[in-house]
């Protein structure tokens, strides 16, 4: 074989596999979506919204418990992040460019983004729960909040610095103090870039179950109280999942279902909104 | 000549002195937020160390390799759970890494212009999938198909191999080390191909221009222009995977098997620092097993801070040449 036909096939090859690579990556997102939807849509049902979490052994029964718990730690949770978490990233994009002190605090935050989860769920367990003598749905709260203030920071900071200097520029010029230019200049222009950190945030921690086994741990029946254990899809769904229970199993893939359906459409929804954007 | 009078300057100095100090409050009120996420960090290294305390006294550093854990002794020790989460993660990144760059080359050199973006889009949906649903995919599909139409023939085709026969040691039964690395392997693969996407698209285009100018193939131009330019963002991006690796519990905690010892086998059920204290720590005894199991948690802490921070600076210094 001659040094030509040699190169024409080590090329051929290469890109070959890069394709195979390809559709691999595609054909397992398709094989898990698509088992998630034909288990999740036979387990669906009126009774998966108005009945509560079954009884070990009974019939039946729904996730009506785990979903408004759910709902509520989700709720107090992005209520404690999207603050601290938006004005966090205000402070890197401002202050960032000069700060030693921002820039370390960036690289924090990049590190936090990928931190094991599961520790901070023994973190929230060692400060809040044993601390205050239980497991409960403010704590769960508390966990995810963590997690999700970083997604929160990082978007908040890289689209404020999408805004064009000109923009920032023309407010001081007019005399407007560096808040006034940050909030009601900088911050307006991106507003919807800072929705859709907040929404992604959102997202990322609605399926997170490690940080919830130690902290809001789960409740069998309908509660709103978010002192006590409080029932959630994710920890139920790894305590149904693992039952030796057929109805049980069942209610797990309808709990993924449902997760999976909130995550996906918030990630799809967010990049259709964005694309809309980009040619106007 | 009209000169401002006093009355008119005061006013103004006023204004700007009530700016300066609402800026000052509003520099100060940021930062304090920023503060949150370095005081959370510096938190939880302190509270995971002073609930592990009893544990580090009673066993001092040999809890790393004491390869041990049984609740009726009270005998405790991590290297059961280090071993699954590292092979698991390393083997997880031998699948992972050669996909993903598979994916990165072909979303950035050969893929249609127009198909790029939902190509993309779709691995990224790939990282968006809730672990969970990696986990019980994972136990509830993969497991039993890898049990009854993978285990058997490479036990049938690699078994009897001096040395690398006893990986492929035991019994099929689906769950086990090396079904918890393939799940692990598909979860991390669309963060390190995100990565490698992005630090291949820095490549300057008169780079790879002149290469294709002189007559380069697309793989010579992947091999000899893109990589050794984006090396070191590229390393950034498997070392953020393997982060993500070692920390990720559910997926990894419905397939691995859930047993505290180390077999040579990779058909064996193991554990891993994650799903040991997802197993154990609702129910630990208060005393020596809970404060062991929060020196798994500061292992595993220390571990994922290490990678990802050498993850971090390599992948900030490869973005950050753009354009050189």
């Amino acid at each position: 074989m001659n040094l030509y036909s040699r190169r024409l096939w080590t090329n051929r090859i290469g890109i070959a596999l890069s394709m195979f690579a390809m559709a691999l990556g595609l054909v397992a997102l398709m094989w898990i979506l698509w088992t998630l939807f034909s288990k999740g849509f036979a387990a669906l049902s009126l009774d998966l919204f108005t009945q509560d979490t079954p009884a070990p052994g009974s019939e039946g029964g729904g996730l009506r418990n785990a979903i408004v718990g759910s709902g509520l730690i989700l709720f107090f949770s992005m209520l404690i992040s999207t603050p601290i978490g938006i004005l966090a990233g205000i402070y890197l994009a401002e202050y960032g460019r000069i700060s030693k002190f921002a820039a370390f605090t960036r690289f924090m935050t990049d590190i936090m983004l990928s931190a094991p989860s599961i520790v901070i769920g023994l973190f929230v367990y060692a400060l809040f729960v044993a601390t205050t003598g239980g497991f409960s749905g403010w704590a769960g709260s508390l966990a995810l909040a963590l997690i999700a203030i970083p997604v929160v920071v990082r978007t908040t900071e890289n689209m404020l610095k999408l805004v064009p200097p000109s923009l920032r520029e023309a407010a001081f010029a007019i005399g407007a103090p560096r808040w006034q230019v940050s909030l009601k200049v900088t911050l307006r222009a991106v507003k919807s870039g800072v929705v859709t950190g907040v929404l992604l945030a959102m997202a990322r921690i609605t399926g997170e179950t490690a940080p919830l086994l130690f902290t809001a741990l789960n409740n069998q029946f309908f509660s709103t109280d978010m002192g006590s254990p409080m029932g959630n899809l994710p920890v139920v769904i790894y305590q149904f999942a693992l039952s030796p229970y057929d109805n049980w199993v069942n209610l797990a893939w309808g709990g993924a279902l449902l997760i999976a359906l909130v995550v996906l459409a918030v990630n799809i929804g967010v990049r259709i909104a964005f694309r809309n954007k980009d040619k106007p | 000549m009209n000169t401002p009078s006093p009355a008119v300057i005061d006013p103004q100095m006023a204004r700007i002195r009530t700016f300066r100090l609402q800026d000052m409050l509003f520099h100060r009120t940021t930062q304090v937020f920023a503060l949150v996420v370095l005081l959370a960090l510096v938190g939880i290294l302190i509270s995971l160390t002073i609930e592990a305390w009893p544990s580090l006294v009673k066993f001092g550093p040999e809890f790393l390799w004491t390869n041990i854990w049984s609740v009726p002794d009270d005998e405790y020790g991590a290297l059961a759970a280090i071993y699954g989460t590292v092979v698991t993660s390393v083997l997880a990144l031998l699948i992972a890494v050669p996909i993903s760059f598979g994916i990165a080359l072909f979303l950035t050199e050969t893929c249609p212009v127009w198909l790029r973006r939902p190509l993309g889009t779709a691995i990224e949906l790939l990282a968006g999938v809730p672990s969970i649903v990696y986990g019980i995919w994972g136990l509830f599909i993969f497991a039993p198909l890898f049990a009854e139409y993978i285990q058997p023939p490479l036990q049938a085709w690699l078994g009897d191999v001096p040395v690398i026969g006893g990986w492929f040691a035991g019994p099929p039964i689906g769950v086990g080390i090396l079904t918890a690395s393939i799940v692990l392997s598909l979860m991390v693969i669309p963060f390190i191909a995100s990565v490698m996407r992005d630090v291949f698209e820095t490549v300057p285009p008169v780079l790879k221009e002149s290469a294709y100018g002189i007559g380069c193939t697309t793989w010579e131009v992947v091999r000899n222009i893109v990589l050794p330019y984006t090396r070191v963002g590229v390393i950034g991006g498997i070392m953020l995977g393997l982060g993500r690796a070692l920390g990720e519990t559910m997926a990894v905690t419905f397939v691995i098997g859930n047993a505290n010892r180390i077999v040579g086998s990779l058909f064996a059920p193991g554990t891993s620092i994650a799903s040991t204290l997802a197993n154990e720590f609702g129910e630990a005894d208060p005393g020596l097993h809970i404060a062991s199991l929060f020196a798994l948690g500061l292992i595993l802490f220390v571990l994922s801070f290490v990678v990802l921070a050498i993850s971090r600076w390599l992948i900030a210094r490869s973005v950050g040449k753009e354009g050189v």
